[in-house]
């Protein structure tokens, strides 16, 4: 196993770690105002410090964690279980008007940037995590359906499916047998990207007041508090921000080391 | 004094030993070709002449080209003398020119890259070599890009680029392997007349045996990075020492027996079939050309027959597999099997499907590579009604893996542990497991070598026996199809120029286009083996 | 050539309608009247009735698509709900800072991402190949509003070189306007140029295993030689994709920057206007947004053409 999936899977998993723990324990009740206590830098009794309300900064983290394990989570499932079988299908049917729909939709969803989503979907419905997890999601789609109809489409050509072609099986068959664990690996790898990249992207939502709302904990929404008292008491700035990039260094760290660990040509070499 | 001069010339690559104590000489005005099967290090010791061996490799002994050793030289003065007074040419045209520079600036930059003249005269000699090897540029102007040309053009303009500066060495690495026989025949004309007119020496890396005979001077037998025996080619081929070397000779125009055919009776009727593409436009209003792929093909293939189907690449030899296959439905004309149509309602024929099935070139594109040999061969079972379970299934896998000189428990491993012959084997055993009444071999033995290739045909005879088999055999190579077939086809541009019985097309063509591509297949000598 | 520019830009078009189908038709869904929503609970009706003709709102649903459409076509993106002044004014006053950050923040991701890219590419495995690679996988990790506070918390704060935030204005010379747009520009560029230096470097090492490189060597270049003269070139293609997507990353992500530096763009304009429920100006706004997406993805396309002759002889 490479150094990067070593290191990577060690990240993720605490982070995740961190968020099924902190259903059960966590050090103080992370909503629980403390005001004679507030804005200490990090410390024995407070690990991360507390925040302006004499919160538990280390507990906030905790079950911050969750909402952004959830909302990203949540939208790359939305965008593997829409987007994978939209690109079997435009694969399957290269060249006809059903593969031009899809990936001309493609395109105009890729027109629209989720915080763009985020935005009219705020204007519309309100402010709220599902709103991040559906903006987050939409974008994913066209990511993934994409990426599997690039694969597919070159796995179409191999002589393989020819062969299963010739033993009269049906593109559905095709795809389900022979086409999707083809490209499995490759979507693992770019589900643990999007993940990643939509963690920051919910932590940029809740940050403009798009995403999770109080008293939903968020590590965006600690950022977006924090952010007047900064000069002070930068703490409150600087854990959540390192809280976020653990996360998604370890994600990527854990894509890179999956993807080299997955491809089969590397694991035939190594054995 | 030789031109090139390598002596006990031993390469590893990160420790792994490539080359073990290799010598050969070159002296100007000769063709010295490597010849040998894949893995034998014959590119590695073109590529060891170059110095551009990959990063992690050791070479020991001596490399001299006039007098003067390449193997200490420092990157910088190597980098004067490739191009200048080596050059090189590589096998695979289509890739080895840089798609966003047009051909003039390419052929200049070898020029220009060494200062050897101002622009303007680089210019200039562009042109003229570039005429030199057969593109005159009123045909073929400077500002063309690779994409505009064909394959063999391509490998002219990479030869214009190695000789622009009159090297004393040209390196070819399998300069002709990817190139069509009519085309091959022209280039490997073309580096003789260079060697003969520069006085280059040349040094030509092929594994293929006839194109040896026809045009070096020297050979150099080499198998697992050894040189096996070498010597001047008429003497060498007259007198072969190793059992390698006449393996090798025998292997690459080998003959196999295969059994009379039952009495002929029609399986497969291809009438007046056409299949013709959508070209993209042209211009903004034209209305789309088209092209006709296969133009209106019609021939008979009787039960028990064998038959071959010889054509150069884009002759329409593949639309016309797909369209048998029930892959791709034709525009007009029948194609029956048995009595019944492969295509029925623009949908492939489900009960025609069954009797036929298909061996594809590639060995290492044609399986799953995450299922395993059991279950890549019983795929043809999709198309029975009942398909054979449990031990009646057991028993197929097993006949099929032993009939085809695989073992029984090779049915549970995967694809990537067989070898690209064993693949091969697999892929005949897919083929058979429902006893088809007809088998199509797409190029089937095309990618392999020839002691490999050899064992392959050998193994069809057998079956051909065993199993009463009636297949088409597709191939651009005539001498395999000469020896595989009871009957061949020969298709250009889309029709069938000549039919008729193998030996009688082979050796007395009628069409044309047959002479022309029989007399550009490159022989072997006639010379009688003895194989152990 | 111009058979291919004529279809990318068919394409174009049929996008921004269609996009603009979706915007309107989301926005419609919107429940409640923005005229009573304006004039409050106890609004006459024959009041509110003129206010909706004023605003164009007592017309049918397709009538009033094409009247924002028609109005966008020459300029006229409607009147505000909240303000009563025409949007186009409010969007252009805005669009000053929000595009030049943009561009502004492209440009420099572009001027690390392609130095950084090919030096990683060039020395393959060597030390200066996994700093940069390191430096690139932490960068992709950094959220681009947190690096900008941290980046208020150095150079504005404790080192005083810039403001904490605002925007100097154009007026004051370009200069200034740029050294207000510095910061948040930096906080947009680098983790987009992390992203565009990985891909920079993948896509050379693509090309530098290609038959062609080998040729090129061949004739007597050096590495160095044959990277810049062949490899550089053909290694663009997928670069400029990436660059067209950070086009619109960066102005969406610009949205963000502004709330940290307090900047008077389409950002806070369209928060603004969210939570005044001025719904003519966020559609507006994301209709401007989704226009600039789709306008430089075909300028992208159009840059394929140049950088590849395939694309123009094909068409």
């Amino acid at each position: 196993m490479s150094r990067n999936l070593i290191l990577g899977s060690a990240l993720s998993s605490l982070v995740v770690l961190a968020a099924l723990v902190s259903f059960v324990w966590t050090p103080y009740d992370h909503a629980a105002l403390n005001i004679p206590d507030k804005l200490q830098p990090p410390n024995a009794q407070h690990w991360f410090g507390t925040d302006h309300f004499g919160r538990d900064m280390f507990s906030m983290i905790m079950v911050g964690a969750r909402t952004s394990i959830a909302v990203a989570l949540v939208a790359v499932g939305i965008g593997m279980a829409l987007g994978v079988p939209l690109g079997l299908t435009a694969a399957a049917r290269k060249g006809s008007w059903l593969d031009e729909v899809i990936m001309r939709g493609n395109d105009l969803v890729f027109a629209f940037p989720s915080l763009v989503i985020a935005i009219l979907i705020t204007a519309v419905f309100g402010a709220g995590a599902i709103n991040a997890i559906i903006a987050i999601g939409i974008f994913n789609i066209p990511v993934f359906a994409r990426i599997t109809r690039g694969a597919a489409l070159s796995l179409w050509e191999r002589e393989f499916i020819l062969a299963a072609r010739v033993a009269g099986k049906g593109a559905a068959r095709i795809s389900a047998e022979h086409i999707l664990p083809n490209v499995a690996n490759l979507l693992i790898v770019q589900g643990t990207i999007q993940f990643s990249l939509g963690i920051l992207a919910e932590a940029g939502l809740s940050y403009v007041g798009l995403g999770a709302q109080s008293p939903t904990p968020s590590w965006g929404r600690m950022l977006a508090d924090a952010q007047t008292m900064v000069s002070f008491a930068p703490h409150l700035a600087l854990i959540p921000g390192l809280a976020i990039i653990v996360t998604v260094l370890g994600l990527n760290l854990l894509g890179d080391g999956l993807r080299d660990w997955l491809d089969p040509r590397i694991r035939v070499a190594r054995a | 004094m030789s031109l090139l001069q390598i002596q006990n010339l031993s390469l590893s690559i990160h420790g792994q030993p490539i080359l073990k104590d290799v010598s050969l000489s070159i002296d100007p005005g000769q063709i010295v070709a490597v010849t040998g099967e894949s893995g034998s290090g014959k590119s590695m010791t073109a590529l060891a002449v170059m110095q551009l061996l990959p990063n992690g490799a050791d070479a020991t002994g001596t490399i001299e080209l006039d007098g003067q050793e390449l193997l200490d030289r420092p990157e910088a003065q190597m980098c004067a003398l490739r191009g200048a007074a080596i050059g090189m040419v590589f096998q695979e045209p289509m890739t080895a020119l840089n798609p966003v520079k047009t051909i003039g600036d390419q052929v200049m930059e070898t020029i220009l890259i060494h200062k050897a003249m101002p622009p303007a005269r680089a210019r200039a000699r562009a042109q003229e070599v570039l005429e030199r090897v057969g593109l005159p540029p009123d045909r073929f102007p400077l500002g063309r890009y690779p994409h505009e040309l064909s394959g063999g053009q391509r490998q002219r303009v990479v030869i214009a680029m190695a000789i622009a500066l009159r090297p004393k060495l040209l390196i070819a690495d399998e300069p002709t392997t990817a190139l069509d026989v009519t085309t091959q025949a022209q280039i490997l004309d073309l580096l003789k007349d260079l060697v003969l007119e520069y006085g280059m020496g040349l040094l030509m890396i092929t594994h293929d045996l006839a194109v040896v005979a026809e045009m070096a001077n020297q050979i150099t037998v080499m198998r697992h990075g050894e040189v096996i025996e070498r010597g001047a080619t008429q003497h060498l081929l007259q007198n072969m020492q190793h059992p390698y070397t006449r393996m090798l000779f025998e292997a690459s125009d080998h003959q196999v027996n295969l059994p009379d055919p039952t009495s002929p009776q029609p399986l497969l009727e291809v009438t007046q079939v056409v299949r013709e593409y959508r070209l993209p436009r042209t211009g903004l209003f034209d209305t789309p050309g088209s092209h006709r792929a296969v133009d209106g093909v019609s021939f008979t293939l009787n039960r028990g027959e064998r038959l071959g189907l010889v054509g150069e690449s884009g002759c329409g030899k593949s639309t016309l597999t797909r369209a048998i296959l029930g892959l791709e439905e034709v525009q007009s004309g029948q194609i029956l099997l048995d009595g019944q149509p492969v295509f029925s309602g623009h949908r492939p024929n489900l009960a025609v499907r069954r009797k036929m099935q298909v061996v594809f070139q590639d060995p290492y594109g044609s399986f799953n590579p995450r299922h395993r040999v059991a279950r890549l061969i019983t795929e043809p079972f999709h198309l029975l009604e009942v398909p054979p379970t449990g031990t009646e299934r057991q028993e197929r896998i097993a006949e099929m893996l032993t009939a085809v000189g695989l073992r029984p428990d090779d049915a549970g491993k995967y694809i990537h542990e067989f070898s690209g012959g064993q693949r091969q084997r697999i892929a005949i055993a897919r083929a058979l497991i429902t006893r088809p009444e007809l088998i199509v071999f797409d190029e089937a033995v095309s990618a392999l070598d020839v002691s490999v290739r050899a064992q392959i045909l050998d193994l069809l005879a057998d079956l051909c026996a065993a199993y009463d088999l009636t297949y088409l055999f597709i191939s651009h190579d005539l001498s395999v199809v000469r020896t595989i077939t009871d009957r061949v086809l020969v298709m250009q541009s889309g029709k069938i120029v000549e039919q008729g019985e193998t030996e009688q097309v082979f050796s007395n063509p009628q069409h044309p286009y047959t002479q022309t591509l029989i007399a550009a297949a490159p022989k072997l000598p006639d010379i009688h083996v003895e194989t152990a | 050539m111009l058979r291919y520019t004529l279809k990318r830009l068919l394409s174009l078009l049929v996008s921004l309608a269609v996009a603009s189908v979706v915007i309107f038709a989301v926005i419609e869904v919107a429940p409640g009247d923005p005229a009573s929503f304006m004039l409050g609970v106890n609004a006459q009706e024959d009041t509110l009735a003129a206010l909706r003709a004023e605003l164009g709102l007592d017309v049918s649903k397709t009538q009033r698509y094409f009247n924002w459409i028609s109005g966008m076509l020459v300029g006229d993106f409607g009147t505000s709900y909240t303000y009563r002044t025409p949007v186009s004014q409010m969007i252009a006053d805005r669009l000053w800072v929000s595009l030049p950050l943009a561009l502004y923040a492209l440009t420099l991701s572009t001027l690390i991402a392609f130095p950084a890219g090919i030096y990683a590419a060039a020395r393959r495995g060597k030390p200066g190949d996994l700093t940069v690679m390191g430096a690139t996988q932490l960068g992709i990790a950094v959220p681009n509003f947190w690096f900008a506070m941290m980046l208020v918390l150095i150079f504005a704060i404790n080192l005083r070189w810039f403001n904490a935030g605002g925007f100097a204005g154009w007026d004051n010379g370009f200069w200034t306007g740029l050294h207000s747009l510095t910061l948040p520009a930096i906080a947009l560029a680098l983790p987009q140029a992390a992203i565009l230096a990985r891909v920079m470097r993948s896509s050379l090492l693509d090309i530098l295993a290609e038959d062609f490189m080998r040729t090129a060597r061949a004739k007597g270049l050096t590495r160095r030689q044959a990277l810049w003269r062949h490899g550089v070139r053909n290694a663009l293609i997928p670069v400029l994709t990436i660059i067209g997507l950070q086009f619109s990353f960066l102005l969406a992500g610009s949205i963000i920057i502004e709330q940290v530096f307090y900047l008077p763009g389409l950002g806070r304009l369209v928060f603004q206007a969210i939570s005044a429920r001025d719904l003519i100006v966020v559609e507006s706004v994301v209709m401007l947004l989704v226009f600039a997406v789709i306008t430089v993805n075909f300028l992208v396309d159009l840059a394929y053409a140049a950088v590849d002759p395939r694309l123009r002889s094909r068409t």
